[in-house]
């Protein structure tokens, strides 16, 4: 793996380039959720649809294998990306994965993290976590954290914070294959986040996992959260920062890749991303209020208005799914549950992210990342709130965007 | 009438032909995998042609009620709304009232049943079902025919089977687009093989474009089914089509091309992906199974579709029933290996070499000669030497196709 630094902006933002097996791309970039190694509802053969490279980095939670498929048949098969056929993507194992494999603080002790997961409530040791991972060969691997939620006392924060580091320790020294990413926690505890940041940083690692959050920590306490003083040169990973203005917020402090549900969530949820993508002028101007629907965020594809919707998700989208349908199509697959709406949903959902990452990485190379935040949250926050006086139930605040509160 | 069919190949009574439709030409024998809702399980159109399917069959009751065959005729027609550029076959709705609602009752007008939508009383007449299917624009459209049950004896099977040749002069009548679309007449007579004749007589008076045996697939048993399979087969005309209607077992497709038929549509192939069943050449192999957790080999070695290049049963067990993504990638297989038996009839009777295929088809299925009685009666009617693959004695009649699935 190599990383460096191209361009900042605003101080903290950051392009970089990721060298990482068969990929290179540039950062900030997405890794595309999956649900034990895919893409909710993508099957690799449609995969290749999606832009290359920055759609072949991959998330996965070794989890999810648990009870399925054991480490030696793994082995056996020879890693990850024999087991998927994906010989052209890079994956990135996370333990924690906020669908399915939550972090659960009160069942972890010194001996490993616990997680819920689908077979239950599951303690993973730190061998037990490596042998999953050594059958696995991700090209990078993040160590286990001891993830708290906001509200917990300093002491529990205390030991959450040397549990991190004492695992920390554990994992290098059995480990066989792959970069290491270090697990930074410290939950809302700025003094247990830097402390945690200097232990991991004296450490062989190639990266930073910096975990902890969309655990009930306020937006606004995020960015003193995420200042955490790590040396600049490695790439920072982190989990939860979902939505794009989250999204925006860790860029603003320098992380470079995003682990984030944010398209599973939208897609489960009949929505389509539409935010516009072509440059960070346009927007307001063509906006109609009263035309419900159609309020540029993302559109519900269940409303009845698009029931003879002959249009594609969005004009002059090159995914697959616009390409080729209309959104009349999607709302009937939609109403007769029909799998194949989610889909061509995720497809352009997906597409559609990562020319948010696109636009993201093309404002800081030219210097104007801070204008772009504050064009593209005023603009959204605009629309949304168009939207909710033109009669579509849709609250003001981002973070409580209708479909995301429902779907957690 | 808008199709052409021309015989390439034949093997006694076995027939390989084009069949030129207005959207696609076929190959014949042909299987149709049907999407009821204008989809086919979670698989898009590039996946569908990839597998090489030729026709697709959507159900005229699911599409009437959503979106409703107006809707679709607005928008362009069937074709246009799922943006699929191949042939489509449309049934006529009776079947799907009188099987999946209770309350159907069928008099000389049509159809009558409760509307799922309201519980209003609704008839279906053989006017309105060509209506609607003229509106939805398939291919082939089928006749409204009086359905019963094939294992109901007595006058009933009389009175359907004269009262499906009355409907047909009605259906002929009402049917405006014959020059893009063609209607098939249905055979009906239950096992009675003098209501049989009389109906084939009467729709091959009408000089329809293809002809489908209907009343079969529904519990009777094998002997019986292949015995009306056999008399209409040899009693239709020779440059016409034959559908055997909700045939979808390989072993069935094998035997009823052996006979003379060509075309074929079941929900097997996907409905027994959905329980985590594969379809192999020696039968199925039942992925939910503990051992599948250590096999590293692909669902059939054999077998050159994008998931058995791709996954191991060990991954696909640990998808199956969980996750969407398991019935999706083994809907792919099953639909890859009823088009792969689809062309290897097709060449094998175009080549000369059919009796060879079969007995291949036999030996894998039946690897210790237990080939079932019916099928060798069967064969011996269509004059298909099989003796090299069946065991002196046949003794397993009736071990059915889920019985072996723990033989492989
Ligand atoms: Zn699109
Ligand atoms: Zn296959």
């Amino acid at each position: 793996m190599k990383f460096a630094v191209k361009a900042w902006s605003n101080g903290r933002a950051r392009v970089g380039t990721l060298q990482l097996g068969s990929i290179e791309i540039e950062t900030p970039s997405l890794l595309l959720s999956t649900q034990k190694g895919l893409p909710h509802f993508i099957s690799p053969d449609l995969l290749s649809s999606l832009p290359s490279p920055n759609s072949r980095l991959l998330q996965f939670s070794p989890l999810h294998f648990l009870d399925g498929i054991s480490p030696k048949t793994i082995s056996k098969i020879g890693g990850i990306n024999q087991m998927l056929g994906l010989h052209d993507h890079e994956f990135v194992a996370i333990a924690r994965d906020s669908l399915q494999c939550l972090p659960s603080h009160d069942g972890s002790n010194k001996f490993g993290p616990s997680f819920e997961t689908p077979c239950g409530r599951r303690l993973i040791k730190p061998v037990e976590y490596m042998e999953i991972i050594s059958s696995m060969k991700p090209s990078i691997w993040v160590t286990l954290a001891d993830e708290v939620p906001a509200w917990v006392s300093d002491k529990r924060n205390a030991s959450s914070v040397d549990r991190t580091v004492k695992w920390l320790d554990e994992c290098i020294a059995l480990r066989q294959v792959g970069e290491v990413f270090g697990a930074v926690v410290g939950g809302s505890n700025e003094q247990l986040r830097q402390h945690c940041a200097k232990e991991v940083a004296i450490r062989d690692v190639s990266g930073y996992w910096i975990g902890g959050f969309g655990l009930g920590e306020s937006m606004d306490e995020r960015p003193t959260l995420l200042n955490d003083n790590l040396p600049k040169e490695k790439p920072r990973l982190t989990s939860g920062l979902d939505l794009p203005e989250e999204v925006l917020q860790g860029v603003a402090t320098g992380i470079d890749l995003f682990d984030s549900k944010y398209i599973h969530h939208i897609t489960v949820g009949g929505f389509a991303l539409t935010f516009p993508l072509d440059g960070i002028e346009s927007k307001i101007s063509t906006f109609q209020p009263g035309d419900i629907g159609s309020e540029q965020v993302k559109i519900n594809l269940r409303a009845t208005v698009y029931r003879k919707d002959t249009t594609p998700l969005v004009d002059g989208c090159s995914c697959y799914t616009c390409k080729n349908h209309t959104k009349a199509y999607i709302n009937h697959l939609l109403n007769v549950h029909e799998m194949l709406a989610q889909t061509l949903l995720e497809l352009h959902n997906t597409q559609h992210y990562l020319g948010f990452f696109h636009l993201i990485r093309e404002s800081i190379k030219a210097g104007k990342f801070e204008r772009f935040c504050q064009r593209f949250i005023a603009d959204r926050r605009d629309l949304l709130v168009s939207a909710a006086h033109a009669g579509v139930s849709q609250s003001p605040l981002p973070k409580q965007e209708a479909d995301y509160m429902t779907l957690l | 009438m808008a199709l052409r069919f021309e015989v390439l190949g034949r093997f006694n009574r076995a027939r390989a032909a084009q069949l030129t439709l207005p959207h696609f030409v076929c190959q014949t024998p042909l299987f149709m995998p049907v999407g009821t809702q204008g989809t086919i399980k979670g698989l898009t159109n590039d996946q569908l042609e990839e597998i090489g399917c030729q026709i697709i069959l959507g159900n005229t009751y699911h599409l009437a009620l959503r979106p409703t065959s107006e809707l679709i005729d607005e928008l362009g027609g069937l074709h246009k709304f799922m943006k699929w550029p191949r042939a489509m076959l449309t049934d006529s709705g009776g079947f799907q009232m009188v099987s999946l609602l209770h309350l159907a009752d069928i008099t000389e007008k049509g159809v009558t049943f409760q509307s799922p939508v309201d519980g209003k009383p609704m008839l279906l007449t053989p006017e309105e079902s060509i209506q609607i299917q003229n509106r939805i624009g398939a291919d082939i459209i089928m006749a409204l025919d009086d359905v019963v049950k094939t294992t109901i004896t007595g006058p009933r099977i009389e009175e359907a089977m004269y009262r499906t040749l009355r409907w047909i002069d009605r259906c002929i009548s009402a049917h405006k687009r014959p020059n893009e679309q063609n209607l098939f007449g249905i055979v009906q007579g239950g096992l009675d093989p003098v209501l049989r004749d009389i109906c084939v007589r009467g729709l091959v008076e009408r000089n329809l474009p293809g002809y489908a045996i209907g009343g079969l697939a529904g519990g009777e048993d094998k002997d019986s089914f292949w015995r009306v399979v056999a008399q209409c087969t040899a009693a239709l005309p020779e440059d016409k089509p034959r559908y055997v209607m909700g045939v979808g077992y390989p072993l069935d497709i094998v035997v009823c091309s052996a006979l003379g038929a060509d075309m074929y549509d079941c929900v097997y192939p996907t409905r027994t992906a959905r329980f985590g069943t594969a379809l192999v050449p020696e039968g199925v192999l039942k992925l939910k199974h503990q051992v599948m957790a250590r096999d590293t080999r692909p669902i059939d070695p054999a077998c050159g579709c994008m998931v058995c290049k791709n996954f191991s049963r060990a991954y696909i067990h640990c998808l199956v029933t969980k996750d969407a993504m398991g019935s999706q990638l083994l809907s792919y297989h099953n639909l890859y290996y009823m088009m792969k038996l689809s062309r290897d009839l097709h060449s094998s009777i175009v080549y000369g070499k059919f009796p060879e295929f079969v007995c291949t088809f036999l030996q894998k299925m039946f690897p210790e000669g237990e080939v079932p009685e019916w099928v060798c009666n069967a064969m011996e009617v269509a004059g298909i030497d099989i003796s090299s693959c069946c065991s002196p004695v046949s003794s397993s009649y009736g071990l059915n196709l889920d019985e072996k699935a723990h033989a492989v």
